[in-house]
C-alpha cells in the first residue's frame, strides 16, 4: 500500500475575538485506492477537514503531505497547481459553470493545465462523459440536466486531469435515493476499479455503508476510525 | 482562444443588456470626445491659420532688442566715472543700409521678403481729417508676402506702379469720407511733407480698424513724403513653413542686428489662451469617459458578485488568483476595444455631420463652415483614454475577484 495523503496534527482555527477551532489535532494516513467516508454531525468540522486535505484551506498548525510532498511551505499558486494536477473536487451542489456547455465544463481543468491540445482535450472530455454515462448530454447546458446527471458531470470534471485523490463534499446530499445510489456506485468504482483515492464527507448512512473505511468526527477531533468487515 | 478570455467573453455575453449599457457609455464617450476635440482643435488650427496668413511671419523693425552700447562705454569699459544723461546720437529712423540687409534676408532659403516704410500721416478730404498709417510698399514684392491683392475690391495694387501719386485705402475710410476710385485727397506726413494723392485702389479685410486706418503708397513716394530717402523701417517676411518662424527670426536677428519678431512671439498671449482652452476641452471630454467607466465598474462589480460561486469553483479546480484577475481585466479591455471601434465610427460620423453644418454669423455674407480637424492623434488619444478608463474601471472588481477565498464561499453554500 502507498500512502497518498497524510495529515500530521492538523489544527484549523478561525481568528477573531473569540477564536473558533474547526479542526483540532487531526492525524490521518490515507492509502492509494481507499474509499473513505468522513462522518459526523453538522458543524463537527468534517468539511473543514476535507478542505484542509484538499489544499483549499491552509492549517493553522500541522502538515498535509500529498503524494510524498510536504505542502505546508507552498504558496497559494503552488497549492493551486497541486489541486489542478493531483486533486479533483465534487461538491454537494454541482457547481458547474452555467454559461458553459457540459463538455466545456469538463474540459476546463484540462485546458487550464495545458498539457493536451484543444482537440485532444475534447476527446478526453467526451471519454469521461461516456464513462459516466452522460456522453449524450455534452452539448447541453447544466440547467438542462437532472440533478443526478449534473453530479455525474461534476465527477467527470473532477477526473479531468486524472487526479490521485477525489474529494467529495456531501456528493449525494442533494439527490434522490436512485441518483444518490448511482453516484455512490461510481465513486466506489473509481476507488476499486481505477485505483483512485476517494475521500467523501457525508452524513448519509447508506452512503457511508459503502465505504472501505469510516472516520467519525466530533468537535473537530477524530472520534472513530474503523474499517467495516 | 485563450481560456481566460473565453470565460471573459462568456461572462459578457451572459449579461447582454448590462454589457450593452456599458458599451454604449464607452461608444458615446469616444464619439463625443472625437466630435468635441476635432471641433476645438479645428477651430484652433483655423484661428492660427488666420493669424499666420493675415500677418507677416517675421517682422524686422528698426528697433533693437537691447539698446546699443554708447561709444564712451565701448571705449572705457571699466571706467570709474559714470556720465549720466548721455543721449544717443540723433539719427534718421529706419533700418540702416536696408538694401544690403534685404539682400541678405533674400538669400536665405524658403522665404519671401518685402521692405516697407511705415509712418503716420493725416488725410484731408472735403474739410475732414483722418490720421492714418501710411505704408510705402513695392507692389511687385508685396504681392508675394501679403494677402492684400486678394482683399482688393476696387482697383489693384499694381496701379501704384502706374501712378506714383496713387494711394490705396480701406473700405472703412472710403465709406467715411465718401471716397471712390480716382478721387484726389491731400496727405500730410508727421514730418511736415505734404502731397496730393489719387485713390487707385480700395481693399476690405473685415477688420474695421485696419480698413479705416491703413493706407498704402509706393515705397519711393513714402520715402520722399517722410523725408527718409533710401530707408525702410520694416522688413516683412513670409516663410514656406510658418512654424519655423521663431528659429528663422533668431537667425535673421543675429545677422541683421535689428529686432526680428516672429508671429509666435507676437501672439504668445493668444497661443497660451489656446493651450488653456485645450486643457479645459480635454478635461470636459475626458469626464465623459470617466462617467462611462463608472458604468463598466458597475457591470463588472455585479458580475463579480454574481459569479463568486464560479470564481470559487475555478479556484478550487486550480485556477490562480491572477487567472481570475486576468478574466475580469480582459472583460474591461473587451468593452474598451469594442467601444472604441464603434465610438470612432460614430465619432467620425458626427464629425462628418458637423463639417457640413453651415453657420451664418450676423453681418457676414459668405458661408461659414465649422472647422473640423481630422487629425489621427485625437483618434489615438480617444482610444487611449477609453482603454485606460476601462482598464482602471475593471481593475478594482478584478482585484476583488482574485481575492475570493473558495473555502469561505463553499462554507456559505454548504
Amino acid at each position: 500500500m502507498t500512502t497518498i495523503l497524510r495529515a500530521d496534527n492538523l489544527t484549523r482555527t478561525l481568528p477573531g475575538e473569540v477564536p473558533v477551532t474547526l479542526v483540532e489535532d487531526v492525524s490521518l494516513t490515507i492509502e492509494r485506492g481507499e474509499f473513505i467516508c468522513i462522518m459526523g454531525p453538522s458543524g463537527s468540522g468534517k468539511s473543514s477537514l476535507l478542505y484542509l486535505l484538499g489544499l483549499l484551506d491552509v492549517p493553522t498548525a500541522g502538515r498535509v503531505w500529498l503524494d510524498g510532498e510536504d505542502t505546508c511551505a507552498y504558496g497559494e499558486e503552488e497549492l493551486a497547481n497541486r489541486r489542478l494536477e493531483k486533486l479533483g473536487f465534487v461538491f454537494q451542489f454541482h457547481f458547474l459553470l452555467a454559461e458553459f456547455s457540459v463538455l466545456d465544463n469538463v474540459t476546463l481543468p484540462i485546458r487550464r493545465l495545458g498539457r493536451l491540445k484543444e482537440t485532444a482535450a475534447r476527446t478526453r472530455g467526451m471519454e469521461l462523459l461516456e464513462r459516466l454515462g452522460v456522453a449524450d448530454q455534452g452539448t447541453k447546458h447544466p440547467h438542462q440536466l437532472s440533478g443526478g446527471q449534473r453530479q455525474r458531470v461534476a465527477i467527470a470534471r473532477a477526473l479531468a486531469n486524472d487526479p490521485l485523490v477525489i474529494l467529495a463534499d456531501e456528493p449525494t446530499g442533494n439527490l434522490d435515493s436512485v441518483a444518490g445510489g448511482t453516484v455512490r456506485q461510481i465513486l466506489r468504482d473509481l476507488a476499486h476499479a481505477m485505483g483512485k483515492t476517494v475521500v467523501a464527507v457525508t452524513h448519509d448512512p447508506v452512503f457511508a455503508a459503502a465505504a472501505d473505511r469510516r472516520i467519525g468526527i466530533v468537535d473537530g477531533r477524530i472520534d472513530a476510525d474503523w474499517r467495516p468487515a | 482562444m485563450l481560456l481566460q478570455l473565453e470565460v471573459a467573453v462568456t461572462h459578457l455575453t451572459g449579461r447582454r443588456r448590462q454589457t450593452l449599457v456599458s458599451l454604449t457609455g464607452v461608444v458615446l464617450g469616444v464619439a463625443f470626445f472625437l466630435a468635441v476635440s476635432s471641433l476645438m482643435r479645428g477651430s484652433e488650427k483655423d484661428f492660427i491659420k488666420r493669424l499666420v496668413d493675415n500677418s507677416p511671419h517675421i517682422t524686422v523693425s528698426d528697433d533693437y532688442r537691447h539698446p546699443r552700447t554708447q561709444p564712451a562705454e565701448l571705449r572705457w569699459t571699466n571706467a570709474a566715472v559714470h556720465i549720466s544723461n548721455v543721449k544717443p546720437q540723433t539719427e534718421t529712423r529706419g533700418i540702416r543700409g536696408y538694401r544690403e540687409r534685404l539682400a541678405f534676408v533674400e538669400s536665405l532659403p524658403g522665404l519671401r521678403v518685402a521692405p516697407i516704410l511705415l509712418g503716420s500721416a493725416v488725410l484731408t478730404f472735403a474739410g475732414r481729417e483722418q490720421g492714418v498709417t501710411l505704408s510705402g510698399i513695392v507692389p511687385k514684392v508685396m504681392k508675394t508676402i501679403s494677402t492684400l491683392p486678394e482683399k482688393m475690391i476696387k482697383g489693384s495694387i499694381d496701379a501704384l506702379e502706374a501712378n506714383p501719386n496713387g494711394i490705396i485705402i480701406g473700405t472703412g475710410l472710403a465709406e467715411k469720407f465718401n471716397l471712390t476710385l480716382g478721387r484726389n485727397l491731400s496727405v500730410v506726413a508727421a514730418s511736415g511733407g505734404s502731397r496730393a494723392m489719387k485713390v487707385v485702389g480700395i481693399f476690405r479685410t473685415g477688420n474695421a480698424a485696419y480698413d479705416e486706418n491703413q493706407t498704402f503708397t509706393l515705397l519711393k513716394r513714402a520715402q520722399v513724403l517722410f523725408d527718409r530717402s533710401n530707408r525702410a523701417n520694416r522688413l516683412l517676411i513670409q516663410l514656406d513653413d510658418p512654424y519655423a518662424a521663431r528659429e528663422v527670426a533668431r537667425q535673421i536677428e543675429a545677422v541683421v542686428g535689428y529686432k526680428a519678431t516672429s508671429w509666435v512671439e507676437a501672439s504668445e498671449d493668444i497661443l497660451s489662451v489656446l493651450i488653456v482652452r485645450n486643457i479645459i476641452m480635454y478635461s470636459v471630454v475626458a469626464a465623459i469617459l470617466i462617467v462611462a467607466s463608472f458604468g463598466i465598474y458597475n457591470t463588472l462589480s455585479t458580475i463579480v458578485l454574481e459569479k463568486t460561486h464560479d470564481i470559487a469553483i475555478l479556484k478550487s479546480i486550480g485556477f490562480h488568483a491572477r487567472d481570475i484577475r486576468l478574466i475580469f481585466l480582459s472583460e474591461g479591455v473587451i468593452i474598451g476595444m469594442i467601444g472604441s471601434v464603434f465610438g470612432m465610427a460614430l465619432g467620425a460620423g458626427l464629425m462628418q455631420l458637423l463639417s457640413i453644418v453651415q453657420i451664418k454669423p450676423p453681418g457676414v455674407s459668405e458661408k461659414v463652415f465649422l472647422p473640423i480637424w481630422w487629425g489621427p492623434e485625437q483618434f489615438a488619444l480617444a482610444t487611449a483614454f477609453a482603454m485606460a478608463s476601462c482598464i482602471l474601471a475593471a481593475y478594482l472588481p478584478a482585484r476583488r475577484a482574485g481575492s475570493v477565498h473558495p473555502v469561505e464561499i463553499l462554507r456559505g453554500a454548504a
